[in-house]
């Protein structure tokens, strides 16, 4: 390519934080009509690169071009007048307006009497969705359409502001294979007419398949960058971690001891029915399926969140009325949950707090008035053991990094001495080096007699670590499948419904 | 190829991280961030009305001022407890008047010529304190069950008894005041030994009271849980419903309470119109005081402060002969200081 092809041009940008080198001397160069790839581990500076783009930070030092042009102050609106835009992960439309309205919001079209012109509106937004090939009724109300759709019509705000350069953050993060296919296919459109786009994403299969180049980044530091067909996925991975990822799954092979936890036919009358399967000491159940499988809705429900109309739980033999979490957590269950945000930590209160906020009552005296100085000690010792980077105990875990703040809430559990742990999706948002370590936690609880429920939607982490495999189909168990000789592809066929070894069973269920 | 999806990020570490180290530089260590700031207010405040006035930093007037902010000091608390667990109670003023009206009715001394309910025999003081307390935890309890089980918002919740309560007091009473109580409900408006006002000493139980519940119960730390993220609290075995309604149950027992406290300053008698918008004054109180309209965030010490500040400015303009209307429009412009100063402290 040559130099007038160059739509931006970063070079040595340095970015420091009090103590912090977040990005170190790192270039980073993207032509007219190119996807590019940004590639890197949490933490790697991929995120305030970008924020230095869209005029977020300053850089401490280091030159910008765009356009041909030196860049010498950029501001968030400087950014927007240069056509930058970013599409966030997470997306904030207006739910309960249409889509032409969301997409023109703040600069709607007005007719003579200074009153918005819907018609005008209509006209300019299919005329938009046109260019794009984007099929949506701009009448329809943002809260009718699935989270793909809103993240087209956020690229489709995006084209209408005229955007040369688009930074595209996990844009599948929350899409179907369909969705997925859509999107490729805007982004080809868009890339014929000439715009960049900066791609983030995890998913390496989707880089190769959409992108043109990608630059890796380290700990802050240029890596590499390389055309997409110059590199292959392993050699990816060596460059984003730095070194060689093996045992990646240290899984400790064991007997499983005696009968845990036996559920017995239990249905919540929406999600999921006829649930039937037990689990052992020292035992990992791997739950696999698809989104929407059930999965989730389960163990909310053997946890005592949400209601159990039919069925029977029992743990070591005894039956539990599972009114609420506080019967689950008295006969030894914990439950990490997927979403660490909404469900797992308070974001205000203090890193120790958090830590001990479910077994609060272990540390009162027998005038029921908590020992605060024993509760600053636990939680300082699990705050060591566990390396939980934080100020202090004191420190609210909003400030803490989601890994730190992970960790926080699997001592949190740990200290409650659970027999029974449910992880939901136990490494979401965690970085591949993190993941080997919370994997090797997870075989250490297994290995002292804990029984493990894992629900994950990423095979390999699944077939990597369970003994057992539950396989779930629209709310109903079709495989519980030793794991021996399975394949991907095996455990697809039960979550897709095409094998089902519990089909006849259904209306036994229901009779008994 | 094969599918290799090496980290699925839903929130970037590093974003986190980032705001992290960014903040030290900025804005924690000004002093306008310090916690400490309404203390300094305070101080300064004070300070300067001692300059302004011989008559302000005397015994007796710091006992007046006390006493004045004794019953906007409980009620604050009440404020204080719906306020961490994300929700508000304004039916305050109507539960203080209803729980007032109640008690005093039964405690009509015998002859009385206003006598509510005829030929009812006059309580004794104790009791007459408990029916306050409990009539106040009742209406209190029915707030926190709407709340917690029938998922009605706060506001809507305390709005109906706000007006179902007020209606209520006007309806027993018949409209008038009820006086000629009990005449031993004056020892909650007297002074102990001639000095030691008896509605600073009840607000000071209360105050240790509270200290001791939101800090070293497990109760106390549920609240600050629940208004912190409920979601979180349900799955941790905080029995969310239970403490939840306790919340509003705590917080209309500390209004039944004032309710006492006012019938001893008024010499033993309730109007069924009084403390109209006591609550208002109270939420202003604990806010000054630091405590989060978004739940989760409050302090014990800091709603006493901000019941100080507001019977400071009472007291002081009192002093300085400054017209009373003013002394609201300088209360409001304080209640959007404090919170706009403490936004900035909690970014």
């Amino acid at each position: 390519m040559t130099e007038d092809t160059v739509l931006l041009r970063m070079e040595s940008i340095r970015k420091e934080f009090p103590g912090v080198t977040a990005l170190d001397n790192v270039d980073f160069t993207l032509h007219r009509g190119e996807v590019h790839a940004l590639l890197g581990e949490n933490g790697a500076g991929k995120s305030t690169l970008m924020k230095i783009l869209i005029g977020l930070y300053t850089p401490t030092s280091g030159k910008i071009w765009y356009n041909g042009e030196y860049i010498e102050n950029n501001s968030v609106t400087e950014a927007l007048e240069r056509n930058i835009s970013m599409i966030h992960q997470e997306l904030n439309p207006i739910q309960e307006r249409s889509v032409m309205e969301n997409i023109w919001l703040g600069r709607e079209p007005k007719n003579k009497l200074g009153l918005v012109d819907h018609k005008e509106m209509y006209r300019m937004t299919e005329k938009l969705l046109q260019r794009i090939n984007l099929k949506v009724n701009p009448k329809q109300l943002v809260k009718e359409l699935t989270v793909g759709k809103i993240q087209m019509v956020e690229i489709a705000k995006a084209v209408s502001y005229d955007a040369k350069l688009i930074i595209m953050d996990e844009p599948t993060s929350s899409l179907t294979g369909g969705e997925v296919t859509e999107l490729f296919e805007m982004i080809r459109v868009l890339k014929a007419q000439d715009v960049g786009i900066i791609y983030i994403s995890h998913k390496l299969d989707e880089i190769f398949e959409i992108c043109d180049r990608v630059t890796i980044f380290r700990d802050g530091q240029f890596v590499a960058a390389r055309d997409i067909d110059q590199i292959d996925t392993q050699q990816m991975i060596n460059l984003m971690v730095g070194r060689e990822l093996n045992e990646l799954f240290p899984k400790i092979e064991m007997e499983k001891g005696e009968t845990r936890l036996v559920v017995t036919n239990i249905s919540d009358g929406k999600h999921f029915r006829n649930v039937t399967f037990d689990a052992h000491e020292s035992e990992i159940i791997g739950f696999a399926g698809l989104v929407g499988a059930g999965r989730t809705e389960i163990m909310e429900a053997l946890f005592g969140i949400t209601e159990i109309v039919e069925g029977t739980v029992r743990v070591k033999g005894k039956k539990l009325n599972l009114t609420d979490s506080s019967v689950a957590i008295e006969n030894g269950l914990a439950f990490l949950t997927e979403d660490r945000r909404k469900t797992g930590i308070f974001p205000m209160l203090s890193v120790g707090y958090n830590i001990v906020s479910s077994s609060i009552d272990q540390y009162k005296n027998k005038f029921g008035l908590l020992n605060p100085g024993k509760i600053r000690e636990d939680s300082q010792a699990y705050i060591e053991s566990f390396k939980i980077k934080t100020p202090s105990q004191e420190t609210a875990i909003g400030n803490l990094s989601g890994g730190n703040q992970q960790k926080a809430l699997i001592a949190k559990w740990l200290l409650t001495n659970p027999d029974i742990l449910i992880l939901d999706e136990p490494t979401r948002g965690i970085d591949v080096g993190a993941k080997a370590e919370i994997y090797r936690t997870i075989s250490k609880m297994a290995y002292t007699g804990k029984t493990i429920l894992m629900v994950s939607s990423e095979m390999p982490e699944i077939l990597g670590m369970s003994d057992r495999i539950i396989v779930m189909h629209e709310g109903r168990v079709t495989g519980i499948l030793e794991n021996k000789n399975l394949t991907q592809e095996i455990v697809l066929e039960y979550a897709t419904g095409v094998r089902d070894d519990f089909k006849n069973t259904v209306l036994s269920g229901k009779e008994s | 190829m094969k599918t290799t999806e090496v980290t699925d990020i839903k929130d970037s570490n590093e974003i986190e991280v980032e705001k992290l180290e960014d903040t030290p530089k900025g804005s924690k260590k000004s002093p306008l961030n310090s916690p400490f700031l309404i203390v300094g207010i305070l101080i300064v405040m004070a300070a300067f009305l001692t300059f302004m006035s011989s008559q302000f930093l005397t015994v007796n007037n710091i006992l007046n001022l006390l006493t004045q902010s004794s019953i906007f000091g409980i009620l604050a608390f009440s404020a204080q407890l719906a306020i961490t667990s994300k929700g508000i109670d304004i039916s305050l003023g109507s539960i203080l008047a209803f729980s007032g009206i109640v008690a005093g009715v039964m405690s009509q001394r015998p002859e009385a010529i206003d006598k509510i309910i005829e030929g009812f025999p006059m309580m004794p003081i104790w009791a007459t304190v408990l029916i306050a307390i409990i009539v106040g935890g009742l209406i209190g309890t029915v707030n926190g069950t709407l709340i917690s089980r029938f998922a009605l918002p706060a506001f809507i919740a305390t709005l109906g008894s706000q007006i179902v309560f007020r209606g209520g007091a006007l309806m027993i009473s018949g409209g008038r005041p009820v006086s000629n109580i009990n005449p031993h409900i004056n020892f909650f408006g007297s002074r102990i030994g001639g000095w030691l006002p008896v509605p600073v000493l009840t607000y000071i139980l209360v105050i240790i009271f509270m200290h001791i519940l939101m800090n070293y119960t497990s109760f106390g730390k549920s609240v600050y849980a629940i208004g912190g993220n409920i979601e979180a609290a349900n799955v941790s075995g905080i029995k969310v419903k239970r403490n939840l309604t306790l919340v509003y149950s705590l917080s209309g027992a500390l209004a039944g309470l004032a309710a006492i406290v006012f019938m001893g300053r008024t010499g033993g008698s309730m109007q069924p119109a009084a403390a109209v918008g006591f609550e208002t004054t109270a939420i202003a109180a604990t806010t000054i005081g630091g405590t989060s309209h978004g739940g989760g965030i409050s302090t014990v010490w800091g709603t006493v402060v901000g019941a100080l500040i507001l019977g400071v400015i009472t007291n002081g303009f009192t002093l300085l002969g400054i017209n009373a209307y003013i002394q609201q429009i300088v209360q409001g412009l304080i209640i959007v200081g404090a919170v706009i100063i403490d936004m900035r402290r909690n970014k």
